[in-house]
């Protein structure tokens, strides 16, 4: 059985705040800052919005492209964030709810900090594969956490991405995936704390390109591909650097990552980098076309896809929700003062 | 059914009235009516109450607390609390005049108060915001201030009235206001003080809005045949009806209208057998000056679309075409809301028996008294006639 | 006892903007109604789910800027009455909008955001405002 991608749904919020204006406040060149981090801007979500509500958006994008998909058919939805609104109660009942998937199905939220949406479209793939559901719903979102004034700051922002995951009608055919897990302790956030902390130079080498890099060559290995065999790739990309200099390591070329590399433009969306970066290359992808996808959580482990676009995304409608292009269009600048009052780190009387 | 009169008022001062609790200012205003009909307490047999909200002072069953602190409950009097949002004290009002015409009552005291500066303004604001729809108009982040906001804004939009006609409400109010000792605000406004107040639900600005205040009201009604027979000014209640509309605004087809006010006016004219050009003062429900716009229309004195061009004009002051809110209205002489449809019922009463001092409309014969409670959810329409 | 049935009991009207259908005269409602206003006795126990359209043009609106407690961190923030493309009129909060680029006409269509929440240890509510349909 051929399981994969039926619909998919990428939400961006609609403000945005650039580099300059976070560094203008703690006396930084924002501006170096943000061409060293390979980062042009980031989203920040509205005062109303949250993980929940992020998900719902992009849930029902994912829904109106497939009107034929009856909601009641779905078996599974897992939303994956490390900023769920709740510590206990879970975001994914709530999204079942939104998209009328209730009450015959399992949900639950993951966290395994940015590669939670993938390891939710795992989970998927493996239920529809098994035969126990005949849709699943993967979702990774984040409401990105960064301490005021730190690096992080500049990048941490908010988005996600929902993948209707089933064996019947799919748009994009998973012919293979596989992880690469370790304990390393590259960034963390304790329980009941606001914001990671994180191990500095040390997320870099140790953390993210071994991780990304020992699933990559596992996924070559296992597919007996090479970057050349793939018309698009789609990495982790908790900056634009990152992304950029694992693409090279490997032996993939810019044009290879342009389609799916957002964060240069939206910023770190955490859980939803790579599932919006894919959503991205979907948007824009043709029959035949063959896309590998890497994702990388701190803590540390990363998932990847060796995944197909067939013939079935000709029939897909697309256009009954909007692509990311459109999502994307019309930002609204904020400066720091709206953001510290969209964020809630303004402190209001009792 | 029998013909009723009513033979006293009394009023409290409206507004902040730190130094008096609500016990306080709602006996205060029973006793001047009581006295003002030259009768005795003892002589009360029902008594009908006004009041919105509890929450103001916490306390429920303020229908027996009024009947203990005024002296009702030692004779064991039977008292009822009304409340219709900001229509309780006509709604009280309206209750009495049934159970003195039904023959179930001989004297009936009606009174109305509210006592809205024990809290703080927030939490007054969510009371007077859950006479709108709670669960789908509040609870979705709506205000009733933005509710009135957003007819005022479709009435603009619609060329029913302009910013600067529904603004002028307020100046009128305050006009008359500065001539009532009762009022909260005695002190005339310029339309330009009224335009450049600042934002509460845009188009509606603080001037806009009335105030919140703490006061209490009261008249006593008799059948018309006793009242003849007593040695006082009376005047005669010629009629009373009361609509109601849908709870959320929303829910309407027409929000420029209060169809509520459409329909009670109707009835009432058709009870007193008269047409709306034979009022010469009323007393309308302003809350928001856009409802009072709304009001003059409503009620038959202008056409949609002309009223506001009157109260601009300033037509409708004292010595206008019909003069409306003589005692300042809830605008300027203050809205404790449950005693508001029952002072309002006190303005006309004294404007039909001579005694409005410095603001008394000549020859007044004919006069009427709206009421709403919350978007015109609920409405009653009184109309008083000098003997 | 609690708090958190009466939020919990209106989820399908709050997320999904479900309303009734009379059986009998086919008029339409939101929020939902068990009798049909119109029908009355005749509507009754024929009254079915309808979800409302999420798309629809302004009517009126409002911008608040004395706000209630639940809302003061969004001040100023608009309200409007949406004409729904199904005839329906409703209230909401507009969101993610221009104050001053609001006019009536203008096309929105609902999104699920957060109305509030029963202080930061309490549920948070969820339900539709509208947002500016781009």
């Amino acid at each position: 059985m051929d399981v994969g991608i039926v619909s998919y749904g990428a939400y961006v919020p609609r403000f945005r705040i650039k580099p300059e204006e976070i560094g203008r406040v703690w006396g930084v060149d924002g501006v170096g800052m943000g061409r060293g981090l390979r980062i042009e801007e980031k989203a920040v979500p509205s005062p109303d919005e949250d993980v929940i509500t992020i998900s719902a958006e992009a849930a029902r994008y994912m829904m109106d492209r497939v009107p034929d998909v009856n909601p009641q058919d779905i078996g599974a939805v897992y939303v994956g964030s490390e900023s769920h609104p709740y510590a206990v109660k879970p975001t994914s009942g709530t999204i079942a709810e939104v998209i009328k998937a209730t009450p015959a199905l399992t949900a639950a939220d993951l966290e395994f900090a940015c590669k939670a949406g993938t390891a939710g479209i795992q989970m998927c793939a493996g239920l529809v594969g098994s035969g126990m559901i005949r849709y699943g719903v993967a979702i990774g979102a984040d409401t990105s956490q960064g301490a005021p004034g730190d690096a992080l700051e500049y990048s941490a922002s908010a988005g996600g991405a929902a993948f209707l995951i089933g064996s019947e009608k799919i748009i994009a055919k998973i012919n293979k995936t596989l992880s690469f897990t370790t304990d390393t302790p590259d960034f963390w956030r304790r329980e009941g704390q606001p914001y990671p902390r994180h191990g500095g130079r040390f997320t870099g080498d140790p953390a993210y390109f071994r991780h990304i890099t020992s699933a990559a060559k596992m996924m070559f290995e296992e597919m007996g591909t090479a970057p050349e065999d793939y018309n698009h790739a789609v990495f982790h990309q908790p900056n634009g650097k990152f992304p950029e200099r694992v693409a090279k390591t490997l032996g993939f070329t810019p044009e290879q990552i342009k389609n799916g590399l957002l964060t240069p433009y939206i910023g770190n969306t955490y859980s939803g980098a790579v599932p919006i970066g894919l959503s991205g290359v979907l948007d824009k992808a043709k029959p035949g076309d063959r896309i590998f996808v890497v994702s990388y959580g701190s803590g540390a482990g990363s998932d990847a896809f060796d995944i197909t676009v067939t013939d079935e995304i000709k029939n897909y409608k697309k256009e009954n929700a909007p692509t990311l292009d459109k999502v994307l269009e019309n930002p609204v600048y904020i400066d720091y003062a709206m953001y510290a009052k969209y964020k809630g780190i303004i402190i209001m009387p009792e | 059914m029998r013909e009723v009169a009513i033979v006293g008022t009394g009023v409290t001062k409206f507004g902040e009235l730190w130094d008096k609790s609500f016990r306080a200012i709602g006996i205060e205003a029973g006793i001047k009516a009581i006295e003002d009909a030259g009768m005795s307490g003892s002589e009360v047999d029902g008594v009908y109450f006004g009041n919105m909200s509890s929450r103001f002072i916490n306390q429920q069953h303020i229908d027996a607390l009024i009947a203990d602190y005024s002296g009702m409950a030692t004779r064991n009097v039977p008292a009822v609390r009304t409340e219709a949002g900001g229509a309780s004290g006509g709604v009280a009002f309206r209750q009495g005049v049934m159970a003195v015409a039904s023959g179930m009552n001989d004297v009936v005291l009606v009174g109305g108060a509210e006592k809205m500066t024990d809290m703080d303004d927030a939490g007054t604001a969510l009371i007077m915001d859950s006479t709108a729809d709670a669960e789908w108009e509040v609870s979705m982040g709506l205000t009733l201030t933005s509710l009135y906001a957003m007819i005022a804004r479709r009435m603009i939009y619609d060329g029913i009235a302009t910013r600067e006609e529904i603004a002028s409400f307020a100046v009128n109010a305050h006009k008359h206001g500065a001539l009532n000792p009762n009022a909260q605000y005695r002190k005339a406004v310029s339309l330009e003080t009224v335009m450049r107040s600042g934002p509460v639900a845009e188009p509606l600005g603080m001037f806009d809005c009335a105030p919140y205040s703490d006061g209490a009201a009261a008249v006593v009604l008799v059948p018309l045949e006793h009242a003849k027979k007593m040695g006082v000014d009376y005047v005669k209640v010629s009629a009373t009806a009361q609509a109601s509309d849908t709870l959320a605004l929303f829910q309407r087809e027409d929000i420029t209208t209060f169809k509520a006010t459409t329909v009670a006016a109707k009835e009432a004219y058709k009870i007193a057998g008269i047409e709306a050009k034979d009022i010469d003062v009323a007393e309308v429900h302003d809350d928001y000056t856009v409802g009072g716009i709304m009001a003059l229309q409503d009620l038959g004195f202008f056409k949609k679309g002309e009223a506001g061009k009157a109260v601009l004009e300033d037509r409708v002051s004292i010595d206008g075409e019909v003069a409306i809110n003589t005692s300042g209205g809830l605008k300027a002489a203050g809205y404790p809301v449950g005693a508001a449809g029952v002072a309002q019922i006190v303005e006309i009463t004294n404007q039909l028996r001579n005694r409005a001092d410095n603001r008394q409309v000549k020859d007044a014969k004919y006069g009427l008294a709206q009421s709403v409670g919350g978007t015109g959810s609920a409405v009653t329409v009184s109309i008083l006639e000098a003997i | 006892m609690s708090a958190v049935a009466k939020e919990w009991r209106e989820i399908p009207a709050r997320y999904n903007l479900e309303g009734s259908e009379c059986g009998n005269c086919g008029r339409k409602y939101f929020p939902k109604r068990n009798m049909c206003p119109h029908c009355r006795r005749n509507g009754f126990g024929k009254m079915r789910p309808y979800d409302v359209s999420k798309k629809g043009k302004i009517f009126t609106f409002s911008i608040i800027h004395d706000a209630p407690e639940a809302n003061r961190d969004l001040k100023p923030y608009a309200v409007a009455m949406v004409r729904t493309d199904d005839g329906l009129l409703i209230s909401g909060q507009l969101t993610d909008v221009d104050l001053a680029q609001i006019e009536i006409g203008m096309r929105v269509r609902a999104v699920l955001r957060k109305l509030g929440d029963a202080g930061p240890s309490g549920i948070i509510h969820y339900g539709f405002k509208f947002v500016p349909d781009l």
